[in-house]
């Protein structure tokens, strides 16, 4: 399996991540390696098997519509890094 | 006499109840093997001593009242690091939530606290319980009580080596891929994995959701059984709570089982299986048999392909489950100024980011540093891994591929457990590494998974116990498999085996 630095840094992109120049290169072929290990399970034919994305498979697990105490503001607000009376404060989203 | 920190937790319940020692004395002996031994083994990231002492005179004054106690009364617990704590840190062993209280208990701590266990610390664990050698914590390794130059496993190595070193009775891991019975194995205790949805996650900081279980680590079968007890149960909290009643495990754990027949499974005797493993876990079907138990060959063909499905699923788990970690709601967050000055200097995107397109606006430079800087290697690897798994034109590729070859792994299960009643094997192909062996090389690391991974894939129960020492004087371990929601038959299993041997029973030599 070979996987490009460009690849790579593309998918750190996606992961909202930076990495430094050597954490690229190892990164890069620790992916590869491991990837290269998941090829493995290409030897099943599984084109007739339901995928199973959980062990308990429950759906629409429903509980009373009933209004609970829950966080209070402040509470919620405690382990912001940066916040105001009433809100989480951010960098701006757009332009500088 | 014998300090109390030798006996069990199930005989330190007892001598609590008829007034032999006070909570207060118990948790004062424990408080000071910690303080004797933690320097060494360094199995808590906080102790909380005096919070612990308080909770005890509280519960011997209620006890010298004649008033009711809960099931745990007097019985100092440690937690896990990432088993929420109000108002405590809660860390995961990572930067990232270095200053984190979270502003709820998790489920089970409110269980424990509805007990009147004493909670006497937390403990340390891979970063984000990603490693299974405990060296990923960003406080740095924890060590095996066995032989200080090893690893205790991972990556509930904390937990692990408190309960084997004596400065804790009793302690609460998790397992997604065998963070609770390969650091049971390594360190010579007892742990157990539930059945996925029999223990409440409401408060577990989730690494793989689908994976993650929460069980508790003991020195005896009868002692898992007591804490499991406390543990287990449906809550509305968390949607994947099994909604079935829960057996009273510590009543029924010491009645041996009649007719048991055990599964051994051809393909855990192949390629990789140290010797002295091996020959450990044939010794122990000897035993079994000795008390009446049938051992049949059985297999699991899927088996070989475990470890690529629980590194698929998990890292796209884990991938998805820390995005939430962006530095603006709680958590790390980059210095602002730092980001400032380096973009005003013309470097706007910070070190590694790519640099052939637009720069990224200020917000999502914040969550790509935060992330870099918060975030360890293992951490970072298994995001990247997730990520890739789950991107455009290789989801189906690897995500879709690896649920199917899930189904099938169950699938195995569920044809052997007509068979048999339980599936006997090795836990790990190896006695314990050697500190720093596997950690630049994280796939042979991840192949130290291949007996414990399927079981979180197929949701089932099993547990790690003692049966046996390397020459060197390690610990080897037994891991027993169970049908869902048979972990009371697992731990009958393994209190039989317990009461034929004494594996259980020895002690680390070096700490006292």
């Amino acid at each position: 399996m070979s996987l490009t630095r460009q690849e790579v840094a593309k998918v750190a992109t996606l992961a909202r991540l930076n990495l430094t120049d050597d954490e690229l290169d190892r990164m890069t072929d620790q992916l590869a390696e491991v990837v290269g290990y998941f090829e493995l399970l290409g030897e099943l034919d599984t084109s007739a098997v339901e995928p199973m994305a959980h062990a308990v498979e429950r759906t629409d697990v429903f509980r009373d519509d009933r209004v609970v105490p829950s966080l209070t503001r402040d509470a919620a607000l405690a382990n912001a890094p940066k916040r105001d009376e009433a809100c989480y404060r951010v960098p701006a989203v757009l332009g500088d | 006499m014998m300090s109390p920190v030798e006996a069990t937790a199930t005989e330190l319940l007892q001598r609590l109840q008829t007034r032999q020692i006070t909570a207060v004395e118990l948790t004062q002996a424990y408080l000071q093997r910690i303080e004797r031994w933690d320097g060494q083994v360094r199995a808590f990231l906080q102790v909380e001593g005096q919070a612990a002492l308080e909770r005890a005179a509280e519960i011997d004054r209620r006890r010298e009242a004649g008033q009711p106690l809960g099931r745990l009364a007097g019985l100092p617990v440690a937690l896990k690091d990432l088993i929420c704590t109000e108002g405590q840190p809660t860390t995961c062993a990572s930067k990232m939530l270095a200053d984190f209280r979270p502003p709820y208990d998790a489920a089970v701590v409110a269980r424990l606290k509805q007990a009147d266990a004493i909670l006497i610390g937390k403990t340390n664990m891979d970063e984000f319980a990603m490693g299974s050698t405990t060296e990923t914590s960003v406080r740095g390794p924890t060590s095996n009580p066995w032989d200080l130059s090893r690893v205790p496993g991972g990556s509930s190595g904390g937990g692990a080596a408190c309960v084997a070193a004596r400065m804790a009775p009793l302690s609460v891991g998790t397992d997604t891929g065998g963070s609770i019975r390969q650091p049971a194995a390594f360190c010579g205790i007892t742990g157990l994995k539930p059945t996925y949805g029999r223990v409440s996650r409401y408060g577990l900081i989730a690494f793989a959701s689908s994976l993650d279980q929460i069980g508790p680590l003991a020195r005896t079968a009868e002692d898992a059984a007591l804490l499991l007890e406390v543990l287990a149960g449906h809550d509305s909290r968390d949607s994947t709570s099994a909604q079935v009643p829960c057996p009273a495990y510590s009543q029924t754990v010491s009645e041996p089982l009649d007719g048991l027949t055990l599964g051994v499974v051809r393909e855990h005797f192949g390629e990789g299986l140290d010797s002295e493993v091996e020959a450990a876990v044939r010794e122990a079907m000897e035993v079994y048999r000795s008390r009446g138990a049938r051992v049949k060959e059985i297999s699991l063909p899927h088996n070989r392909y475990a470890i690529a499905t629980y590194y698929v699923i998990g890292s796209c788990e884990a991938s998805s489950n820390l995005a939430r970690y962006d530095g603006a709601h709680y958590g790390y967050r980059t210095d602002e100024q730092v980001m400032r000055s380096e973009r005003a200097a013309g470097r706007p995107a910070g070190p590694g980011a790519p640099t052939a397109r637009e720069p990224d606006p200020p917000l999502v430079d914040m969550y790509r540093r935060s992330r870099a800087e918060g975030f360890g290697a293992e951490v970072k690897r298994r995001v990247m891994l997730g990520t890739y798994a789950l991107s455009h034109g290789y989801y189906d590729a690897y995500y879709l591929k690896a649920l199917q070859v899930r189904r099938l792994i169950r699938n195995d299960f569920d044809r052997a457990f007509q068979e048999v009643d339980l599936i006997a094997g090795p836990v790990t192909p190896t006695p314990p590494y050697r500190l720093g062996e596997k950690l630049e090389d994280p796939l042979a690391m991840y192949l130290g998974d291949l007996y414990t991974a399927s079981a979180n894939l197929a949701g089932i129960t099993a547990l790690a116990m003692p049966c046996g020492f390397s020459r060197e004087g390690l610990p080897l371990g037994l891991q027993l498999q169970g049908p869902p929601l048979e972990e009371e038959r697992v731990l009958r299993a393994a209190a039989m085996y317990q009461a034929a041997t004494d594996w259980h029973q020895r002690q680390p030599a070096g700490l006292g």
